[in-house]
């Protein structure tokens, strides 16, 4: 009760996002769109194609990935918040000869809970963020090179 | 050398007008030679905040068309002698005027004012354009609002792309009770979303809206309890301008409320 109240004071815990932190995020995300000057047909043309890279691997849930453009100190990043249902087998690993390019099929089945997932656990969410390299986003080389940024979190 | 700078924004109504009085006014009583050019064709208003508007006998729009000299436009202001205007045309349309004319008649006034400040008009059209082209600098103001500072990040951007790399911000009208209460953007998320250095930030005052209502500039107020904080805000831009380090106003609301210092006390550093 009382712990409510502070809570409520000090606008901690679970408060609703205050207006200044609503509009600060509406901001950064319009300015990233405006900056990049991607058209939403091509924004969506590439979230199709990554999605398609994707689910070579892992089965993405649709419903619930994100696909975001933002904008922090002039530099615009995309993020793609893509939750994980299950791991796919892979029948031939992808001809590309950098070996590196392996490496994530391999790194997700070693995180990752065996191939069924429970019908209740909440899905494990892939963020793929890239840092000005839109173009390179498209080439499934990138998004399985584990150098990048290290915010694959699995 | 003079320093040519445009006063501009994106959205209109954010305070262009206002600061390029205001700190064209401030310059000249430092002792600069100023000309305040109002590049607003159509909608003139500069002369009005100036005092002005009832001096005004020729517009470059006359100059340009060779009907009277460029000395015979400009109106100079008999509270300051060192500042005078060169006005718009208030008949005319925005596309009256080319951007190499204006460049013509700016490098004019450079023979004689050591600083040349350009009121934009809002907008990213010819008026705009015909701003800009003569400038080195750029003062950029915006409000801490979302459609303002969308259009000041466009404004930056075109800036660039027109090689005025010497752009910096103006956020004006900020209230500090609303920062406080987290309802609005303080200046740091506003900065840090436009991502170009800071020079100025003015608060929001009713003393802004009385001066222009006189058309007496707040800085030329005798009393510095005249000028508020908004008349100082704008004296610390032109020092700053100068390349003095100034400090930022402490715009923290002063007479607040029990429960909002208690909040910002317990407050994570922001
Ligand atoms: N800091 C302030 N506090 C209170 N009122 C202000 C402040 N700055 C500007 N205003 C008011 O806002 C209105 C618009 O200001 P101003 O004419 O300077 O804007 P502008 O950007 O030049 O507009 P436009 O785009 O139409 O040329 C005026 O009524 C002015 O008095
Ligand atoms: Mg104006």
């Amino acid at each position: 009760m009382l712990q409510e109240l502070l809570d409520r004071l000090f606008s901690r815990g679970t408060a609703q996002k205050t207006s200044r932190e609503t509009v600060k995020r509406r901001l950064q995300i319009l300015l990233a769109h405006d900056r990049a000057d991607l058209s939403p047909a091509v924004m969506e043309k590439m979230r199709q194609e990554i999605l398609e890279v994707v689910s070579r691997y892992v089965e993405i849930d649709p419903d619930h990935s994100e696909f975001l453009l933002e904008s922090d100190q002039r530099t615009t990043i995309l993020t793609a918040n893509l939750p994980i249902r299950g791991v796919k087998e892979v029948p031939d690993a992808p001809k590309i000869a950098d070996s590196a390019a392996n490496r994530i099929p391999e790194a997700t089945s070693s995180t990752l809970p065996p191939a069924e997932p429970s019908a209740d656990s909440p899905p494990d969410v892939l963020d793929l963020s890239m840092l000005d390299a839109i173009d390179a986003a498209i080439d499934p080389k990138t998004i399985s090179s584990p150098s990048n940024e290290g915010r694959q979190t699995l | 050398m003079s320093r040519i700078i445009v006063i501009t924004s994106g959205k209109g109504g954010v305070g262009k007008t206002t600061c390029t009085a205001n700190l064209g006014m401030a310059l000249a009583q430092r002792g600069h030679k100023v000309a305040v050019v109002d590049a607003d064709f159509g909608l003139r208003n500069l002369d009005l905040l100036l005092g002005l508007e009832n001096r005004i006998v020729y517009t470059a729009v006359e100059v340009l068309a060779g009907e009277c000299r460029l000395e015979q436009a400009l109106v100079r202001d008999k509270r300051q002698p060192n500042l005078v205007l060169l006005p718009a045309a208030q008949n005319r349309t925005k596309d009256s005027v080319s951007p190499d004319q204006m460049k013509k008649l700016v490098n004019a006034l450079t023979k004689v004012f050591s600083y040349i400040l350009i009121d934009s008009p809002a907008g990213i059209e010819m008026g705009f354009q015909n701003a800009i082209a003569p400038a080195k600098e750029a003062l950029v103001v915006t409000t801490p609002e979302i459609s303002a500072v969308r259009d000041a990040d466009r404004i930056v951007g075109l800036l660039e792309a027109n090689g005025i790399r010497n752009a910096h911000l103006i956020i004006n009208r900020i209230k500090p009770a609303m920062v406080a209460q987290d309802k609005m953007m303080s200046v740091k998320d506003v900065q840090e979303i436009l991502a170009i250095p800071l020079i100025g930030v003015i608060p929001d005052d009713e003393k802004v809206i009385v001066s222009t209502n006189r058309g007496e500039p707040l800085v030329l107020a005798a009393e510095a309890s005249q000028r508020g904080l908004a008349g100082q805000a704008l004296q610390n831009i032109v020092r700053r301008l100068e390349g003095e380090t100034v400090p930022f106003l402490d715009l923290t609301p002063p007479a607040d409320d029990f429960l909002a210092r208690l909040r910002r006390l317990f407050r994570p550093t922001e």
